[in-house]
């Protein structure tokens, strides 16, 4: 039933029969999965937030815009790459192949794992530039953006540490998959993260 | 593989019982401790915020005739006793204190679907009241900002608490929301996903509604507080300038530059509105199921009151920059979010009309509760017509940062909910503790509250319209303010330290009950679920080895023909239980 449909329900005509009109689907799957895309509106409405904050910053006459490191192109790569992996990692889970999840992600994290180093290279890059004073309004939203995006990666990869060890002590797929799953939706999710706000940089 | 809801899991959880005391009652994942522990450590910081409102109270009544209240001190008093009661109190004992206790009771669950998220989403809240608390020991005390944090002032030197006072509220508000964070994401997919069988959305009891609503808009506007929070902390700390322009400070130019003080006043009350509906929301929740119980009645019009709760929480994020009329605004801005403040108006009067609708023609009984309830009706209206007052520009300019502005909050978002909260407190507690507590004692209770509160915030009103400003820590001989506005401001004191003193007939009452007369297991005749556990109080897992099956709404009152004037939620239609139609009363 449509969730109109649902709020339309006239709930005081008594069904005749027990449990008329379930609408639930219980079982710790979808609640986990459920609770994730909670999450994930959550942090939209953060990152949301702190564009729009970048955007309104902008326009008081002390801005000045800065050159972006082209380092960033690179870590870019590797994060979509990240992204295809988790994808693979999650199509073996789903088709049983335990081999597949391992390598796929063990990968996908190494790559994530470069994508941070690469991020901190920059900001490196930044600041023997001399750009780096906090006193800069674009250095400093720049730092802001990739710093929080930076820490929702590196939060995605407590789960997967996890994940992945166990995906390596040899256990059955189907214990694995969830956390596979759910890794690869917060993977999927920060790389549109990471391209909004790399846009949204390179565009100022 | 067949899923085996968590819910179901019986075995597991006669295991998984808890034994020891520490795990009973300390680090407790069993939903109604947590909730017991959220409620009284956010009443224990709200008697603190009570008391630091006692002392700004007695400093307007009586200037400079305390030495103890300095007005660096008057400022501390004002944003701390502001922010508890809004965060620290409100929003914890709703959301953190009755969702936790009466989601799953309500839905007919055994607990929330994460248990130990839950657990820690309480730890973590403590861990924020901590610091806030704290605060009060460090070099300068807390911050003298205002509950509202404005930038520049927040965190230049001359405001009380500018170094680290600051620094603690930031951190402490940082915290406080992933303690939320952690306990909105288990209410939402509790609600969504553990619900009993036949407890369809819409046949959940308001008050599940108005805080999984709640809760929704807490997630989603708790995060603007989360940015500003983190992009003040880097202004005050790393010396960034996001919200700090170039101010002259003691006749030197500060560090900043260029920051824009009113984009902190956009992200704080595209918080800080919703954050009044997360408090509002809950409180219409619970009145709506307390008024029918008591009126023996079933709620007047329950899916417009359903999609009122929807439509307020919706609209809640289009109308901030309602706090920001004197700020400057493009006057289209201005244009645009009066309509929009005037329309969320709409269904919030929906309610209204309903909850007195159900009162019509009920078979009231003036109970503790139901007092609360109807005392909140007064005030909720009252805060309400004044609040269409200021959504009017030209209305507000002159009015705000008065007391108009103080005496339409506090009516609407101090009083109401307030009364709305010891509403659910004497309806529930006999669930809760399982014994009954002195009516009496609760109807005298109920009032000095009600009629204290009044004289306390219906002459602000006045004063306001006369221009007394807000925030000031006294007036001297100030022009336009006359001296019976002196008068004025003494009467209200002595009205507030009466209320004050009134709650302690509460608390005594309260305490004095737990070893009083058992209750009935259903004391009020009431058809939600939470009232037919086979133990009573429920015991951990709430339902014995099964279920509840749910077969109706939670209204079914004075149903023609029953053999009781309720039907619980879990009664099977049988003949002459088949419920009422309102749409055809008559059959
Ligand atoms: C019909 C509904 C309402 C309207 C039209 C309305 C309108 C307004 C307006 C325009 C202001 C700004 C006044 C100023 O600063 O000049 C205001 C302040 C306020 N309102 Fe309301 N309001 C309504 C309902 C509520 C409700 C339901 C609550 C809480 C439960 C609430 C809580 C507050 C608070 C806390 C403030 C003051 C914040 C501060 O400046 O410290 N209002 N309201
Ligand atoms: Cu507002």
């Amino acid at each position: 039933m449509s969730i109109l449909g649902k709020l339309a329900e006239k709930s005081w005509l008594t069904p005749s029969a027990a449990g008329d009109g379930v609408d639930m689907n219980t079982g710790p799957e979808p609640a986990a999965k459920t609770a994730l895309a909670l999450f994930i509106a959550v942090l939209t409405s953060i990152f949301f937030l702190f564009a729009v904050g970048y955007r309104m910053r902008m326009h008081q006459p002390d801005w000045e815009a800065i050159s972006d490191p082209g380092l960033l192109w690179i870590n870019s790569v590797a994060l979509v790459l990240a992204s295809v992996c988790m994808h693979f990692a999650r199509k073996s889970a789903l088709s049983g192949d335990i081999r597949g999840v391992r390598y796929a992600l063990t990968l996908a994290g190494a790559l994530s794992i470069a994508f941070l180093v690469g991020q901190f290279a920059a900001w490196g890059i930044l600041r023997e530039s001399g750009l780096y004073a906090v006193q800069s309004p674009a250095t400093a939203f720049f730092m802001l953006l990739t710093g929080i995006h930076a820490l929702h990666l590196f939060g995605g990869l407590v789960v997967w540490a996890r994940a992945a060890a166990r995906a390596w002590q040899g256990i059955e797929v189907k214990r694995i998959r969830l956390s596979v799953e759910l890794c690869t939706t917060y993977w999927h999710f920060l790389l549109l993260v990471w391209y909004v706000f790399f846009t949204l940089l390179l565009l100022t | 593989m067949a899923y085996v809801a968590i819910a179901d899991r019986d075995h597991e959880h006669e295991l998984h019982d808890p034994h020891t005391f520490i795990t009973k009652y300390v680090w407790s994942q069993d939903h109604k401790v947590i909730a017991i522990q959220y409620s009284l450590t956010a009443i224990f910081v709200g008697v603190i915020a009570l008391l630091l409102s006692g002392m700004m109270r007695l400093q307007l009544a009586f200037p400079d005739s305390f030495s103890f209240i300095a007005p660096q001190d008057y400022y501390q008093f004002v944003t701390i006793h502001g922010m508890i009661m809004v965060i620290y109190l409100l929003t914890a004992l709703f959301l953190g204190g009755f969702g936790n206790y009466l989601i799953p009771l309500m839905c007919g669950s055994r607990d929330m679907v994460f248990p130990f998220m839950n657990m820690l989403s309480y730890w973590v809240y403590l861990l924020s009241v901590i610091i806030l608390l704290t605060s009060f020991f460090v070099p300068g005390g807390p911050t003298g900002a205002g509950w509202t944090l404005y930038p520049p002032q927040a965190v230049m030197q001359g405001t009380p608490g500018s170094s680290w006072g600051i620094i603690l509220m930031l951190v402490s508000l940082g915290v406080f929301i992933v303690a939320f964070t952690m306990g909105g994401l288990n209410y939402v997919t509790t609600v969504l996903q553990a619900r009993c069988k036949g407890m369809t959305l819409m046949r959940m009891p308001l008050s599940v509604w108005g805080i999984f609503i709640a809760t929704i808009l807490g997630l989603l506007a708790f995060p603007a507080l989360l940015v500003s929070a983190i992009m003040m902390t880097l202004d005050a700390t790393i010396g960034t300038s996001f919200f700090m322009p170039a101010v002259l400070e003691a006749g030197m130019q500060n560090d900043h530059e260029g920051g824009s003080p009113i984009l902190f006043q956009h992200l704080f009350w595209f918080f800080g509105h919703p954050e009044v509906y997360i408090v509002a929301l809950p409180a219409f929740g619970l009145v709506s199921d307390i008024l029918a119980c008591h009126a023996r009645k079933n709620i007047f019009g329950y899916r417009q009151m359903v999609w009122a709760i929807v439509a307020i929480g919706g609209l809640s994020f289009i109308v901030w920059a309602h706090h920001m009329y004197v700020s400057g605004m493009d006057p289209y801005f201005g244009f645009f979010f009066a309509t929009t403040t005037l329309i969320i108006a709409v269904p919030t009067a929906i309610k209204v009309y309903n909850w007195v609708l159900t009162l019509y023609e009920g078979d009231i009984h003036l109970r503790v509760p139901m007092l609360f309830c109807i005392g909140f009706i007064f005030t909720f209206i009252h805060g309400g017509l004044t609040g269409l007052f200021l959504g009017n520009v030209v209305v507000d300019l002159p009015l705000s940062d008065t007391y108009f502005v103080v005496g339409h909050f506090h009516m609407v978002m101090g009083v109401s909910p307030v009364l709305v909260v010891f509403a659910a407190i004497y309806h529930w507690y006999p669930k809760i503790t399982g014994k009954m507590y002195n009516e009496t004692m609760g109807k005298w209770h109920f009032w000095f509250t009600f009629l204290g509160a009044y004289s306390i915030y219906l002459p602000m009103h006045y004063l306001g319209i006369l221009g007394v400003p807000r925030r000031y820590f006294s007036y001297g001989p100030t022009e336009f303010i006359p001296e019976s506005a002196q008068a004025m401001n003494v009467g209200i004191t002595y009205s507030a330290l009466f209320v004050a003193a009134a709650q302690i007939l509460f608390f005594v009452n309260m305490f004095m009950s737990l070893r009083g007369k058992k209750s009935d297991p259903n004391p009020w005749g009431a058809t939600t679920l939470e009232w037919r556990t086979p133990q009573h109080p429920p015991k951990h897992g709430n339902w014995g080895p099964s279920l509840p099956t749910v077969y109706r709404w939670a209204y079914d009152y004075s149903v023609p023909g029953a053999a009781k004037d309720f039907i619980s939620q879990d009664e099977p239609a049988a003949p002459g239980a088949e419920g009422f139609d309102p749409e055809h009363p008559n059959g």
